[in-house]
């Protein structure tokens, strides 16, 4: 069977930005594959070539086999797009905009009304179906859009920041959404800039940079794939941060990060449970009050910082809306 | 779900009824809307009151009463005003995410924009009504048969549809619904550079060509020409038969929907 989606050497210009330059990818059936990067990466330009709004410059790009450039008709009947804006008609209902689309689709009129009373429901919508959708909270839109996005019954969803400037509440709602259509055998394709977000949802990982991709794996082996552990120590007082990663430098070498808000200072370390002891030792002649000390695995921003030397935005701020083809 | 999935596989909403779904929605759009259709008839009704009342007076056409001048051309040239509000529709959903789900469809590259043109004609069709209506009360007659005057007005919801190609055109590529309406206003020459509000034998020489043969001034001397009566088209030194001006009008209309509906859908199509 064909790979879900299958991209090689994919690139894409726009004027003279090089959007795409080279991406290879591939995403199985089965996964939710997680396309993570910071703005401006090509996440964004990926999914428009998947959906087959854009064509790539160079490349090959399959979705089930077909190729987007050759039989973009085929990859339609495969795909269902939920885009960065709510792609919702505010003058009719819920219920209106989804007959509209399953009609689109190519189904009939009996089986566009069954299908959608089924998306209402999946979607928690149920009741406010025969609102006028310009009635809806933000969360409300985000729902009946990803709904419009599968009530042709997709076989793959593609879902570009489908959480941007959402409320945690309607977040974790839209999560749970996503997740249970999983369970039913939909793959799903998602680009975000929150890594919690793709840790909490991804089976399958690709970090793009510069429109490359420069490392896969599930969440967990991008985590171990550093090779690096973190040592983290919480001081109780700001002022003690410098101090503290002036010890933590001499005693493991390179740069310590600080974060003043969390009072917390973290350095990547190679190896074990003996460099934490080392740690400790030097830490306890300074006499300064630690909150707390602890060797993890590395988080995803800071596999990310690892990987590119850049620090992916990891604020929940909703970021300014970005026009089309960025 | 599987059975669902096997059953649509190869299933393609044919062009007659994607095109019916899209054009619903612009439809409802536009009657859930009463800002829209508020506004617009408001806006069309102080327009015709002010030409009629302010300027009509200071205004002669050749033996014809000004008002009997005037409504059929003011009708005519409000499809333009009226148009206006699709340039601004295509571009806001350009831009708002709406055409990129429909452009990840399997739905004919033709039926969303054909869907907005027809929607959007029809939306006209009750501003021209509720013009014909005041026309009717502030003192015009029809000069010909009814027959004619039913002909007329059809003949206006079609020059409509021809003219909703270049808004569609415009909205296309304005990139925003403000600039849209901007660039709409480019065509507001057209509606007076033309026959519609004052007889063109009174524009100087070059103007007066360029008045005489541009399509709206065709347009204009049809539905005038077979709502005024023979007579009238007489008086108003017409020189031709009505027959005339439908031709020409119609060819008009047809060169606006292949030109400028090749250039929006070829745009819809590269997105």
């Amino acid at each position: 069977m064909a790979a879900t989606i299958e991209a090689s050497g994919v690139v894409k210009r726009f004027g003279k930005t090089l959007a795409l330059d080279g991406l290879d990818l591939v995403a199985q059936h089965g996964e939710i594959l997680a396309v993570l990067g910071p703005n401006g990466a090509g996440k964004t330009t990926f999914v428009r070539s998947v959906a087959t709004l854009i064509r790539p410059d160079e490349g090959t790009l399959r979705v089930f086999g077909h190729d987007v450039l050759a039989d973009p008709g085929a990859v339609r009947q495969t795909i269902g797009l939920a885009g960065q804006f709510a792609a919702i008609e505010p003058a009719m209902t819920g219920r209106e905009n989804l007959e509209m689309v399953a009609r689109l689709f190519g189904q009939g009129k009996k089986t566009a009304r069954a299908s959608t009373q089924k998306v209402l429901e999946q979607m928690g919508l149920a009741e406010a179906a025969d609102r006028l959708a310009r009635t809806y909270s933000g969360g409300m839109r985000r729902k009946l859009d990803l709904g419009a996005s599968l009530v042709g019954s997709p076989k793959l969803l593609l879902l570009d920041e489908p959480t941007t400037g959402l409320d945690p509440r309607s977040r974790l709602d839209l999560w749970d959404a996503i997740k249970s259509l999983h369970d039913e055998g939909t793959d799903v394709l998602l680009t975000t800039q929150y890594l919690e977000e793709a840790d909490h949802l991804a089976s399958h990982m690709v970090v793009i940079d510069h429109g490359k991709a420069i490392a896969t794996g599930t969440p967990a082996e991008l985590k171990q794939s550093t090779g690096r552990s973190v040592i983290e120590v919480a001081v109780r007082e700001r002022d003690d941060l410098a101090q503290v990663a002036k010890v933590l430098a001499q005693v493991h070498g390179g740069e310590p990060q600080i974060d003043d808000a969390t009072r917390r200072v973290t350095i990547s370390v190679e190896g074990g449970i003996e460099l934490l002891r080392d740690a400790l030792k030097h830490l306890e002649a300074l006499d300064i009050v630690l909150d707390d000390v602890a060797l993890r695995q590395p988080k995803l921003d800071e596999v990310f910082l690892a990987l590119t030397g850049q620090v992916l935005e990891e604020d929940e701020e909703p970021k300014a809306r970005k026009g089309r083809g960025a | 779900m599987a059975t669902a999935t096997a059953t649509l596989t190869g299933n393609k909403a044919s062009l007659a009824s994607s095109t019916t779904v899209i054009a619903k929605r612009t439809f409802l759009k536009f009657i859930r809307t009463p800002q829209l259709v508020v506004v617009g008839t408001i806006q069309g009704a102080m327009f015709l009151l002010i030409f009629r009342y302010v300027f009509g007076g200071a205004i002669t056409a050749g033996g014809v009463k000004y008002v009997n001048f005037l409504v059929p051309g003011f009708i005519t040239t409000g499809i333009i005003w009226q148009g206006m509000m699709s340039a601004g529709g295509i571009a806001e959903d350009l831009d708002q995410g709406f055409f990129d789900r429909l452009r990840s469809l399997p739905i004919p590259r033709a039926a969303v924009l054909t869907g907005r043109a027809l929607a959007d004609t029809g939306s006209q069709i009750w501003g021209l009504t509720i013009m014909t209506v005041i026309g009717f009360a502030i003192g015009f007659r029809l000069g010909g048969s009814v027959v004619n005057g039913i002909f007329a007005f059809a003949l206006i919801v079609l020059f409509s549809f021809a003219f909703e190609w270049v808004f569609i055109t415009l909205g296309m590529y304005a990139g925003n619904a403000q600039a849209a309406q901007g660039m709409s206003l480019m065509l507001v020459p057209f509606t007076f550079v033309s026959s519609a509000f004052v007889p063109v034998i009174t524009m100087p020489g070059p103007l007066r060509a360029v008045a005489s043969h541009q399509p709206v001034t065709y347009m204009v001397d049809a539905v005038r020409s077979l709502v005024l009566g023979p007579k009238a088209a007489t008086l108003l030194g017409l020189g031709h038969t009505s027959a005339y001006f439908v031709v020409r009008a119609l060819l008009w209309s047809a060169v606006l929907v292949a030109v400028f509906g090749a250039i929006a859908v070829n745009r819809y199509r590269k997105g």
